[in-house]
């Protein structure tokens, strides 16, 4: 069991919920992975959004708190004003990101508050039904864009970017994918040493909905493959290494 | 220990309320008219030297959402708000409703609905106490003079962290302004905050999201019952000059402090009027409500607000043959001469 499933998670909660073939389930691995390779599994605080993210509420052993729909972030905030030993880390989705989230996402950025906020974006609300979210593409059909997404609804939100040009020049923004694990890891290693330096870091991980997406395993890939052509990969913000850090 | 006199405003009072009950970091938004609560907490935390801290966060709802992160980090935090703001808090006041997370609140009632006055109203207790999607398990105290919501404030804290309700202390605008003389008495011993999320070895894994009929039951259960329980232990009133009372006042907040004058004014004609103050709107203290009642021919409810204290009222006295009289005045104050009027039409 041990070469399979990351040290850090909890065993008597799995298998986990995700649907087969959901890249959430991917992300995990890989954070699981950093928070062993790391040695910080006692030292993290999990915050999870609602949508399909809150599914991981018991995923790790490590501490977890599951909250409302896009205020995992303020949520993480508060608790690592208090708690500034402490790695505190927001996962959502796009909806809870860029939608209802994202004032406070911005916010956090622009103050530079020392914490991590991962975004997995799989274009849509996946736990609702599949809803066109802000970074569905032009032409995507959704239950809330039957005849695939005008471009009058928005062309794909490009959140990083965006975040990148409010946040600290310390902070770290990036976007990686589940088609590239290794970038992912190091990503998020990277994002979490930038919090422990005192900077405020996001990372977004592109990935698949094969059950909202209605693919195949070769359609998910490829359709994956689209999305990232629309959403290019890598550091938009490089932030400090930990030793640059005061 | 002698304290000594000084001259505060409500929200003045208010912010060393917060400090003498231990509290940490206050999140909040700039909202009239609790601002000063606000502006006070920064400029005091400024001098505590990292002792206290505070966030101005981007809105009402992750100022709410950051004293559930404080709070589930073990320290003592708080908001202020008023109005819409006080809309915006019950996304984080539910949340703290389902998952037992010692919120504490101080808002300071406006006129509304919408953004409709910043002066004073009584009509956010609906709000504090059935606001969320829920069944309104919250501890809501009512406040009536500066010296008083000083106490309530410390005793907001204690509460919320002793039974681990979601806690509002309502004032209101004038309340918050009003400057006046007041002795303000130092908690012994406050409760003491823990952490919530424990960072253990076996983690602390917390949600409020549920995926069978069953799984929330079982939790709303429990929490109801620790509700019936704690009620009874929370609820509190002011009974003043009820004892030979033939005519009795309810009302709280500024508008019983109005009406205590009109009992006294009144009580000098001879006039057997008494008032019963809830001092927690809820839990409501319907024990000390039906000894106040005993001998009272007539009830009259005073507020500022389209009788939301009054259906508080009404359905804690259900079955019981009273003759009661509403004297409700939206978003508008009271003075006691106009509260004797007011009694004296209806008692003719």
């Amino acid at each position: 069991m041990d070469k399979i499933m990351p040290a850090s998670w909890k065993v008597s909660t799995k298998p986990h919920l995700f649907c087969p073939g959901c890249g959430h389930g991917i992300v995990m691995r890989h954070l699981g992975n950093v928070i062993d390779e790391m040695k910080i599994q006692r030292d993290v605080t999990l915050g999870i959004d609602i949508g399909c993210s809150l599914l991981s509420w018991n995923l790790f052993n490590v501490d977890t708190i599951q909250t409302h729909h896009g205020r995992t972030t303020p949520t993480m905030v508060g608790y690592k004003q208090v708690k500034e030993d402490r790695i505190a880390i927001a996962y959502m989705g796009d909806g809870g990101g860029y939608a209802i989230g994202l004032q406070s996402m911005v916010h956090a950025a622009y103050r530079n508050n020392p914490i991590t906020v991962i975004v997995v974006n799989n274009e849509n609300y996946a736990m609702t039904g599949g809803q066109a979210s802000p970074t569905s593409p032009v032409g995507m059909v959704t239950p809330t864009s039957p005849s695939g997404k005008s471009a009058e609804f928005g062309t794909g939100f490009h959140a990083p970017e965006m975040i990148a040009g409010i946040a600290d020049k310390n902070a770290f923004i990036a976007r990686g994918t589940v088609t590239n694990p290794i970038q992912m890891a190091a990503l998020i290693k990277k994002a979490i040493e930038c919090q422990k330096g005192g900077n405020f870091a996001m990372i977004e991980i592109l990935a698949m909905c094969p059950t909202n997406w209605k693919t195949s395993a070769k359609q998910s890939f490829e359709m994956l493959k689209e999305m990232e052509a629309l959403y290019p990969q890598g550091e938009f913000k490089t932030g400090k290494p930990e030793t640059e850090q005061k | 220990m002698t304290e000594a006199k000084e001259l505060l405003t409500g929200n003045e009072a208010i912010v060393r309320g917060c400090v003498d009950a231990g509290a940490k970091i206050m999140f909040g938004y700039p909202i009239t008219p609790s601002c000063e609560i606000l502006n006070g907490w920064i400029l005091q935390a400024d001098a505590s030297k990292g002792k206290t801290k505070y966030l101005q966060t981007e809105d009402e709802i992750a100022a709410g959402f950051g004293v559930l992160g404080a709070v589930l980090a073990g320290e003592k935090s708080f908001t202020a708000s008023a109005g819409p703001g006080h809309i915006l808090m019950q996304d984080p006041m539910a949340m703290a409703e389902n998952l037992r997370l010692p919120f504490v609140g101080i808002m300071m009632q406006r006129g509304g609905p919408s953004t409709g006055t910043v002066n004073f109203s009584q009509q956010e207790v609906n709000l504090a106490a059935f606001g969320g999607n829920g069944d309104g398990m919250r501890i809501v105290y009512s406040a009536s003079t500066v010296a008083e919501i000083y106490e309530l404030v410390i005793k907001a804290f204690d509460t919320a962290w002793k039974y681990r309700f979601p806690t509002t202390v309502l004032g209101d605008g004038y309340l918050g302004k009003m400057k006046t003389t007041v002795t303000l008495k130092k908690p012994l011993n406050p409760v003491k905050s823990t952490p919530i999320l424990k960072e253990l070895k076996d983690s602390t894994n917390l949600r409020n999201c549920y995926s069978t009929e069953e799984s929330l039951g079982e939790v709303l259960a429990k929490n109801i019952s620790d509700w019936n329980i704690a009620r009874y232990k929370i609820a509190e009133s002011e009974s003043y000059k009820t004892a030979d009372a033939k005519t009795l006042i309810i009302a709280h907040g500024l508008v019983a402090s109005a009406a205590k004058g009109a009992v006294d004014m009144m009580r000098k004609d001879k006039k057997k009027v008494g008032i019963f103050r809830p001092i927690t709107l809820h839990p409501f203290d319907t024990r000390a409500l039906i000894s106040a009642l005993d001998g009272v021919k007539k009830v009259v409810i005073v507020e500022s607000s389209l009788n939301q204290l009054s259906r508080l009222v009404k359905y804690e006295l259900a079955g019981m043959k009273l003759d009661i009289s509403e004297v409700a005045k939206p978003a508008q104050g009271f003075t006691p001469e106009e509260i004797i009027n007011r009694l004296e039409e209806i008692n003719g």
